[in-house]
């Protein structure tokens, strides 16, 4: 009786033990979905900031004027147009 | 005598006084025990919110305010995080050195800032939407009753380009103009929060519950095209200063599927930066503001004149001698014709022929097709203080109005309007509705408003009126056919006609498909002329080659350079 009284105890305890390790496993886990969480809205923030900055670069007032003023473009002259009729099948 | 010997201590105490002792430090116990179990067991919300608040904490969850794109994705408006700095004046008593460096990094007068610290509030905003970096640097300063509070503030990259467009948001986030206005509901985040469990250095260790789920906002995706808006933008000013003109407009609209892919009015401003704003800086003039359009109204009179049989392309009008008097008023031309058919009238553009055309039909006939082609009510694209422009009940007219109207006098329209009309020509005679968002399908088709055989002689007589010998020669593109009609109007100020004027173009190419259709609006031209073809024509010319080029539509002509006469080119009468 007293054996089985023992077992249980060892069992119960053990039990115990296990039942705290993967609640504190658990709250690391949390915290550390959490960090994650708050990296992916700064990285969309960032994202969203770096749009911007890529729609500031591309922008068609920028685009023209480099363009025009240093690689010398100009747009084509009605002569210089050659309209190419794409086979269909 | 010792204390110990005292007689006194001999005596017997009564027994009862020790039994009240007893049941009164048991009567205690119960209490105490009945307290405890009442608080433990019935009313323990009290000390579990006590306790709970210990370590359990409500987050704020902030929902982002959804995007406005183009129409290939490309982002109009986008919402970032910036901070506010706030502060409780009675907590925030800065030493002189710490205000001056305050106010250097927040780029304000060290005056004022002193002047909001003294407000006696409790609570004062010091600045508002500050980039993030700065916000940094001024937690690093560790100011005492200073603080910092996320907001968003939204980003116009293409700034001035498409500030009527999309409007803008007010301090809040929140849509105050254009479609930030319209699409409010789709764009608005909803916030949300949730408890979670927070341990000694403050991180979350459990989540307890989601109280309400943050819904970020939604993308809008706008049929804007951010090229073509770009080329009607950089056209319209440039001719807005070569003719000195006040105002002016243009719209794009696509021929084969009703979407608004360019909408651009000048003056404008810069959403991103709105301080000294002027209310005529903000008016969406193609949306708001009405006009009486002129001549490029004949082209419907001339549409139901051949629509209901009476008159056929060739049937011959007589316009001698130059002038036709009803009632007590004349109507002129600026160029005396003796005989012109229908489609020269359209070419020439004479008022006395759409007039006559328009007096051998009833009033409610003229009435009810310019109600069909939409004019007289608001569009309802759910912009914000769209106009309907004017179209009295048919009843109200009389003659003299109603050869008016046949050429675009005494009935008002805003350009969006004008520009919708014109897809009857481009579109065999059907009228689609417009659309603010980007279709993936093509729309089935609309109302039929003419028959097609009709429009498609309207739409030949359109392009006699570009091209040597019609009204708007300035108007041809190469490599491209192009057919359109001008509108010089006298501008109506205080019930009376000004000596000012309001030129426009509407028209579309390529007439073989049409695809695109522009719409030109110049409000009061003060240099290099004022008619429609010289003012406007151009402008229509120069958006709609670069932007059939944009789009890559097959040329429906020979690439040759233009004739366009000058001298000889007819202009236009009223």
């Amino acid at each position: 009786m007293a054996r089985l009284n023992a077992l249980l105890l060892i069992i119960a305890v053990s039990c115990a033990l296990g039942a705290v390790a993967a609640h504190h496993q658990a709250r690391k886990l949390v915290s550390e979905i959490e960090r994650e969480q708050v990296r992916m809205r700064a990285l969309e923030v960032e994202w969203g900031q770096l749009q911007l900055e890529q729609s500031t670069w591309a922008g068609h007032a920028r685009i023209e004027k480099i363009a025009r003023e240093r690689l010398h473009m100009k747009p084509p002259s009605p002569g210089q147009v050659i309209s190419v009729e794409a086979a269909r099948h | 005598m010792k204390f110990a010997k005292s007689p006194l201590l001999d005596q017997p105490l009564p027994n009862w006084r020790a039994r009240v002792v007893l049941y009164a430090l048991l009567a205690g116990f119960v209490l105490l025990g009945g307290r405890s179990l009442y608080l433990q067991g019935f009313d323990n919300n009290f000390l579990q919110e006590k306790g709970a608040s210990r370590y359990s904490r409500v987050l704020e969850v902030s929902a982002t305010r959804g995007r406005i794109l183009d129409r290939f994705g490309d982002p109009l408006a986008v919402s970032t995080p910036v901070k506010s700095v706030w502060a409780i004046p009675e907590d925030a008593r800065l030493q002189p050195a710490q205000a001056r460096e305050l106010a250097a990094l927040l780029e304000m007068d060290v005056r004022e800032l002193n002047r909001k610290l003294a407000a006696e509030r409790e609570f004062v905003y010091i600045k508002r939407q500050i980039p993030p970096d700065v916000a940094d640097k001024i937690t690093a300063l560790k100011l005492p009753g200073v603080h910092l509070q996320n907001e968003y503030r939204r980003y116009y990259p293409a700034s001035d380009v498409t500030a009527h467009m999309l409007g803008f948001t007010g301090i809040d986030d929140v849509g105050q103009e254009g479609i930030e206005l319209a699409f409010e509901s789709t764009l608005a985040g909803k916030p949300g929060s949730r408890r979670v469990i927070k341990d000694r250095r403050g991180q979350i260790v459990e989540d307890v519950e989601s109280i309400k789920l943050p819904q970020d906002g939604k993308d809008v995706v706008l049929a804007l095209d951010s090229k073509i808006q770009y080329l009607a933008y950089t056209h319209l000013r440039q001719a807005i200063s070569e003719h000195k003109a006040k105002a002016g407009g243009i719209v794009v609209l696509d021929a084969r599927t009703g979407e608004i892919l360019a909408l651009t009015n000048l003056p404008t401003y810069n959403p991103n930066n709105r301080v000294r704003l002027a209310g005529s800086q903000l008016r969406n003039r193609a949306m708001t503001d009405t006009f009486e359009p002129g001549s490029t109204m004949k082209p419907f009179t001339v549409a139901m004149a051949l629509e209901k049989g009476k008159f056929r392309y060739d049937t011959p009008i007589t316009i001698s001698p130059g002038h036709l008097t009803i009632g007590t008023a004349t109507i002129s031309d600026a160029h005396p014709h003796s005989v012109l058919t229908v489609a020269q009238v359209i070419q020439k553009s004479s008022n006395i022929g759409a007039a006559k055309m328009a007096l051998s039909f009833p009033p409610e006939e003229m009435w009810s097709m310019f109600d069909s082609l939409g004019f007289g009510t608001p569009l309802k694209l759910g912009f914000p203080g769209e106009a309907g422009g004017r179209l009295r009940p048919a009843k109200s007219w009389r003659p003299i109005e109603q050869a008016t109207m046949a050429y675009g006098h005494g009935i008002s329209v805003t350009l969006m309007q004008l520009a919708r009309a014109y897809l009857v020509f481009a579109r065999d005679g059907d009228l689609v509705s417009l659309q603010l968002n980007r279709m993936d399908t093509p729309p089935l088709s609309g109302k039929q408003v003419f028959s097609a055989q009709t429009a498609r002689e309207v739409r030949a007589m359109l392009e006699m009126a570009v091209q040597p010998g019609g009204t708007a020669p300035r108007a041809q593109i190469s490599g491209y056919r192009v057919a359109g009609k001008t509108g010089t109007a006298l501008k109506v100020e205080g019930g009376a006609y000004a000596e000012k004027y309001v030129a426009s173009f509407v028209g579309f190419a390529p007439a073989s498909e049409p695809r695109l259709i522009v719409a030109v609006m110049i409000d009061e031209p003060s240099a290099g002329g004022y008619y429609g073809g010289d003012v406007a024509g151009p402008v229509f010319a120069q958006v709609m080659a670069s932007s059939l080029r944009a789009l890559g539509v097959a040329p429906d002509a020979p690439l040759r350079p233009l004739q366009v006469a000058d001298a000889i080119a007819v202009k236009e009468s009223m």
